[in-house]
């Protein structure tokens, strides 16, 4: 008996999207504001879904290929706010710009859509279909723009490496069908647990798939992608890319390697290893010579993915919750990062330099302040959330004697101090080459500034959202 | 007697075939196309290889989807090149280098 109660937000989203294509066909250029209204109602409606078929404990359904849990409950409806998010900064930018049309919503929903298949996925072949869902929505979103060769060379080159990734990925999960003769991760997770579960070709196999998550995590070697694609794509798909799908690699990690390839964790703890150094020295350094605010961001999502992974390699129950926690916390930052840039771009100006932030206490001491806020909390400054983050992953690296990794996770963290209060330099000791004052829109202003005292709400009181992730994970 | 051992090593080789050809090749995004696609493809072997060997038919099963999604993949890859071929009148890999930093 198939419950198609525990799929009820995609199925609700799956016919959102239809009906968001299918008024925007018929609309006029001047009207477009009801895709944006029906977009953001159709994620409302979603939510709700989650919250009328949320579940208690973990159910599966489809014959046991897809999972509804109370931490998928979660990931999924904070997806949803990010989402919102997106499109609500988006907006003016997207109108001011020429780019305010209906695929950008329908795309982002779709992606969503595949974040969501990627949360709920209980077996490969679901994952790697919400993979696809999740990619594809963000290859042509990323060539948004026709008129811009850069947006189609970066697109072009997210294309290229993510097709690579995920037929590495699948190359890995072929071995792994063969070797032991199921996809879904309940079972394999049995037969790997087995003795004889760990020899050769399983190792081979797992390398395979740890390359393909990396991928989407955008971990060093596998990051050449995310700097071209933050500076290439237009700034409201940077910031699409930069948020949801960091939840969806989050997903697709915790899936596969937690529940599926669990048994295997010696092995692949060592590979996350290499690939955690190398994340937190090459973002943390390349990000120091950029000029490029899009392009420093993209490094700085580097080095916390190495933080990510850190909660990852510890892989005791404690260490997912708190990746899960720095997750959550730096989709949010990211998100108000880009924010900021979307709300100080014109029409025709993009504020992507750190120049542009020059003397932005002398225009809106507010919204520096703001910024300040985000800054301090990528850092990892107490008492924004960044730094309880940033504690806990290394706290539970600590629990299990990596003592020299979380070392280096310190030293990393002041090394990446510079970049960050480099942008505070500018802002407040620094004269502004652009005296205009900022005028965004009321739901703009208030948004961004909520996100940004989220940051300072949740780092004072980081127990509210700590023991939410503990209750659910 | 051709054994499963021999489908894999050609899946291998084909898989390595199509690693090998998207990174030497720095002339034809194309090239780069059809790569990609001989990677899902040699992924296919595999699965149809183990799903005779298991007398599984989930491995064919999954064939189908990822027949499926290479199409969609190709359509979008080609879509982009025709977007990128109208802004710079060029599908050279090499010419790809206006961002850096």
């Amino acid at each position: 008996m198939i419950d198609y109660s525990l799929a009820a937000p995609e199925i609700f989203l799956t016919a959102a999207i239809c009906v968001v294509l299918m008024v925007d066909a018929f609309l006029r250029a001047e009207q477009r504001r009801w895709t944006y209204t029906l977009s953001m109602l159709a994620l409302v409606g979603t939510a709700i879904c989650s919250a009328l078929f949320g579940v208690d404990e973990r159910l599966t359904t489809f014959t046991g290929s897809y999972v509804a849990d109370p931490a998928g409950d979660v990931l999924k409806l904070f997806a949803y706010l990010i989402v919102a998010l997106v499109f609500l900064y988006s907006r003016d930018y997207l109108e001011e710009n020429g780019l305010f049309k209906g695929e950008f919503f329908v795309l982002g929903l779709l992606g969503l859509l595949g974040v969501m298949i990627i949360i709920s996925g209980n077996n490969l072949l679901v994952l790697y279909l919400g993979l696809e869902v999740q990619s594809l929505s963000l290859y042509a979103l990323i060539a948004l723009n026709r008129e811009s060769a850069r947006s189609a060379e970066s697109a072009m080159k997210y294309f290229v490496l993510g097709a690579i990734a995920s037929g590495t990925l699948l190359y890995g999960i072929s071995l792994l069908y063969g070797m032991t003769g199921t996809i879904e991760l309940g079972p394999l997770a049995a037969q790997l647990a087995e003795p004889g579960g760990l020899n050769v070709p399983t190792v081979l196999a797992l390398a395979f798939i740890v390359v393909g998550v990396a991928f989407k995590f955008g971990a060093v070697p596998f990051h050449m992608w995310i700097p071209d694609v933050y500076q290439g794509a237009p700034t409201p798909v940077a910031l699409y890319v930069g948020s949801a799908p960091k939840i969806a690699a989050f997903a697709l990690a915790w899936r596969v390697l937690v529940d599926g390839l669990g048994p295997l964790h010696v092995s692949w703890s060592d590979m996350l290893i290499v690939l955690c150094v190398l994340s937190l020295v090459i973002g943390n350094l390349l990000a120091i010579v950029q000029s490029n605010f899009k392009r420093m961001l993209g490094y700085s999502t580097i080095s916390h993915v190495g933080f990510i992974l850190m909660g990852f390699i510890a892989g005791t129950e404690d260490g997912i919750r708190f990746a899960m926690f720095y997750t959550i916390a730096y989709v949010l930052m990211a998100t108000a990062a880009f924010g900021m840039i979307l709300m100080l771009s014109r029409k025709g100006f993009e504020a992507e330099n750190l120049e542009d932030f020059k003397g932005l206490n002398a225009r809106s001491p507010w919204f520096a302040a703001v910024m300040l806020l985000i800054m301090f909390s990528m850092t990892g400054v107490p008492p924004l959330i960044g730094f309880y983050a940033k504690l806990v992953v290394l706290n539970s690296l600590l629990e299990v004697g990596l003592v020299w990794l979380a070392a280096l996770g310190v030293v990393f963290a002041v090394i990446g101090a510079f970049y960050y209060l480099r942008v505070v330099w500018y802002m407040y000791f620094n004269e502004p080459v652009e005296t205009a004052p900022l005028a965004p829109a009321t739901d703009l202003r208030v948004a961004i500034s909520a996100n940004g005292l989220l940051l300072l709400a949740l780092g004072i009181f980081p127990g509210a959202l700590l023991n939410l992730v503990a209750r659910v994970l | 007697m051709v054994t499963v051992a021999h489908y894999l090593v050609l899946a291998a080789i084909l898989f390595s075939l199509s690693v090998a050809g998207i990174f030497i090749n720095r002339k034809n995004l194309i090239l780069l196309l059809m790569c990609i696609e001989l990677m899902l493809l040699a992924v296919n072997f595999n699965f149809i290889a183990f799903s005779r060997m298991l007398g599984d038919t989930l491995g064919q099963v999954f064939v189908f989807f990822i027949l499926t999604v290479a199409a969609a993949e190709a359509a979008i890859g080609l879509a982009i090149l025709v977007v990128l071929f109208r802004n710079t009148q060029s599908i050279n890999v090499d010419e790809l280098d206006s961002l850096k930093g």
